[in-house]
Order: C-alpha cells, then sequence, then structure tokens
C-alpha cells in the first residue's frame, strides 16, 4: 500500500535562476523505495526537469549522494518511510558549486584526487609479478581502500568549505591507503600534498567525515595520522642532514 | 561554466554535530584560564606561604567559586571529547577504537579519584 511524502528538493538553474529555490513534491511510495526512487518518480511523473546523478542503485558507484534534511547521504540507500510524512528536504551536496539542482561540480575534488597519486608506486616489481603482504600489512590500508569518491565527507567537513584549498578527507585518506601499503614505494612524493599548508594541517578534527561516510572509512584518522607523519619528516630532515 | 555557490555564514548552528564541535573548540577558553590559575598558585608557592596562603583565599571567593563551578562542565565535557577522538590521533594499531576510548577514560577517572581520595582524605595537602 502507498503512502505520500512531501518532498522539497532545492533546485537551481543556472540560465533562469540567480540563487537556488525550493521545490515541493507530493510523492507516492512504498516502504521499499529510497530516496532516489523518490527523485525518480518525480523526474518521470511530475517534473522532467529535474536534475540529479545517479547509476548504481546499490551504494558502490557513489554518484547519488545528497543532503537528506540537512545530512549527507547516498539517496540509494536512504529510504523514504523514515522520513514519513516529510516535508523531506534534500539539496545538493554542500560545500561543492552547484551546476543544476542536485549535480554538483567535482572538479575540484578530482584535481586533488590526481594530485595524491592514487596508484600504486613501485618501481621494484619482485620476480612473479607477484607482491606478498600478511594480513596486518593489509589491515594497515584496507578499509582506505573501500573509498567510492562519493563526497560525503567533503559535504560533512567545514573546513573544506571555509577553504577550499584544503586537500580534504577522502583525497587525504586515499593518500594514506597508498603510503600505508606495504607494495607502494611513493611515500617521499606524497609528503608534499601531506606536509603543505593545505595538507593536513588544513583539518581541525571535526570528525564528522568519518561519521558521514557510507563505506565505513575513517578519513579523519588516516588524515590525523598523517599529522603525526608529517611532523616526523619536519623533524627528522634536520637530523638526516 | 556558471555554477551557485552556497554561503557559508552560519554554517556551524546547521548541524548539531558542528554544534558540539564548537563547544569542544570554545571549552578551551575554560580550560586555559583555569591553567593559569593554577600556574599563578604555583608561582605564588614559589614566593612563600603567606603569598600562597592568599592565593588559597582568593580561589575561595564567590567569583572564583562560581568561575570554577561554570568551568568543571566544560572540562569534563572537553576531556570526553580527548579520549573519544584519541583512536583517530594514535598512530596505526589494531586495537579497537572502543577500547582506547574506554582505557583513557577510565585511567583518567581512576587518577582523579587517586588524587581526590590522596588530597581529601589523608590530607597530603597539609603535609609540612
Amino acid at each position: 500500500m502507498s503512502r505520500t511524502i512531501a518532498i522539497e528538493v532545492l533546485r537551481y538553474g543556472p540560465e533562469t535562476d540567480a540563487a537556488p529555490r525550493w521545490q515541493r513534491y507530493d510523492v507516492p511510495f512504498t516502504d521499499e523505495m529510497s530516496v532516489l526512487e523518490g527523485l525518480q518518480y518525480i523526474k518521470d511523473h511530475l517534473d522532467g526537469s529535474l536534475t540529479f546523478r545517479w547509476s548504481c542503485r546499490m551504494a558502490i558507484c557513489g554518484s547519488c549522494g545528497a543532503l537528506v534534511n540537512g545530512t549527507p547521504k547516498l539517496s540509494c540507500e536512504t529510504f523514504l518511510r523514515d522520513y514519513f510524512p516529510g516535508p523531506l528536504r534534500i539539496e545538493a551536496l554542500s560545500h561543492f558549486p552547484i551546476v543544476r539542482d542536485l549535480a554538483i561540480d567535482q572538479g575540484d575534488f578530482l584535481k586533488k584526487l590526481e594530485a595524491v597519486k592514487p596508484y600504486l608506486i613501485n618501481p621494484d616489481v619482485p620476480a612473479g609479478n607477484t607482491f606478498v603482504q600478511t594480513p596486518e600489512e593489509m589491515d594497515r590500508y584496507y578499509q582506505y581502500s573501500q573509498c567510492i569518491n562519493c563526497l560525503l565527507c567533503y559535504a560533512a567537513c567545514p573546513q573544506y568549505g571555509l577553504n577550499e584549498k584544503f586537500t580534504g578527507p577522502a583525497a587525504l585518506a586515499l593518500l594514506h591507503r597508498y603510503n600505508a601499503d606495504s607494495r607502494d614505494a611513493g611515500k617521499a612524493q606524497r609528503m608534499e600534498v601531506v606536509n603543505a599548508e593545505d595538507g593536513v594541517w588544513g583539518c581541525t578534527l571535526v570528525g564528522y567525515c568519518s561519521e558521514v561516510c557510507p563505506k565505513g572509512v575513517d578519513p579523519a584518522r588516516a588524515v590525523n595520522q598523517n599529522k603525526i607523519e608529517s611532523t616526523k619528516d619536519y623533524f627528522l630532515r634536520f637530523l638526516k642532514k | 561554466m556558471k555554477t551557485y555557490r552556497r554561503p557559508m555564514a552560519g554554517w556551524w548552528k546547521r548541524n548539531p554535530y558542528y554544534l558540539w564541535y564548537m563547544l569542544r573548540e570554545a571549552s578551551c577558553v575554560f580550560i586555559t584560564v583555569y591553567a593559569l590559575i593554577l600556574l599563578w598558585g604555583l608561582m605564588r608557592l614559589t614566593q612563600g606561604e603567606w603569598r600562597f596562603e592568599d592565593w588559597l583565599e582568593s580561589l575561595a571567593t564567590p567569583k572564583s567559586i562560581a568561575f570554577h563551578a561554570a568551568a568543571l562542565p566544560f572540562v569534563l565535557y572537553h576531556a570526553w571529547t580527548w579520549f573519544k577522538v584519541m583512536p583517530k590521533t594514535l598512530p596505526y594499531s589494531r586495537t579497537p577504537a572502543g577500547v582506547i576510548v574506554a582505557s583513557g577514560i577510565t585511567a583518567s577517572v581512576l587518577c582523579s579519584a587517586a588524587l581526590f581520595v590522596a588530597v581529601w582524605w589523608f590530607g597530603l595537602w597539609s603535609l609540612p
């Protein structure tokens, strides 16, 4: 049996709007319907001009992030039944420029992701092309490798909102994912990003990034472990001279 | 490409999580003042007994008691947040985060209780 929920979406059309505006839709829904399916219902039946990103519908592609009642969420794994009778407010991820409606410009993050060199750097590939790794060596980076680049952590990070230059949670967590990998030898190249004014030191440990991550990654931990690394890097260079 | 950037003014009021964070940051003010008062006492101690007695007396004034009463919840909250983020600031370990937080808080409570008992119960304060 279906019920009806009021969904308010923050709309923004670059051609028509000087600033975003809220628009309300009354959406019939069933218990198993996600917020994403609610948006799809609006697009299919009520207003074809509504713009939002999605792909996998199963919390792995990281495309459908939005603020749901002010909290960064993947709309595919958030359910309308939990917000009945509404109004449920859906807004583009905070701290990013809105391109149209719920679609944000992720260009800034992609540049940062590139800067942390998120791939194994190791010129010495062992014979047989196989690296050996113990369970503990794997445990050091495994959770960080679960990041799906959905950007909920950036939407949760006020430091990124206040200073766009801050490298930010996901990029720093992915940086740590490779630095902490026993197969990798690229740490020295990545320390430049860690040590920069807008690297790990841009973080004040609000900690909300780790709360909102839908994949159980703890970016705040990656960033703050790297404050120790950065401090060591700074002082040890005097000994190396 | 034309985009819209939302303003950040009042960001800390948008989510209870940010409010608690701001409260944690604000609690530092009370801790700083409290630490300065203690340091002041230490300095008085080096200047002789009657100077130190003066400092003790100044602690018993209504203003001082009001400050300490106001500072106590902030200090307790700050201590709690300090242990709460501890697992994130330590180097890699396989110890579960909950165990680190619980051990920190337990150690802090035990040390505070031991100090309280030593001063209050056994009167170590009044030793010559």
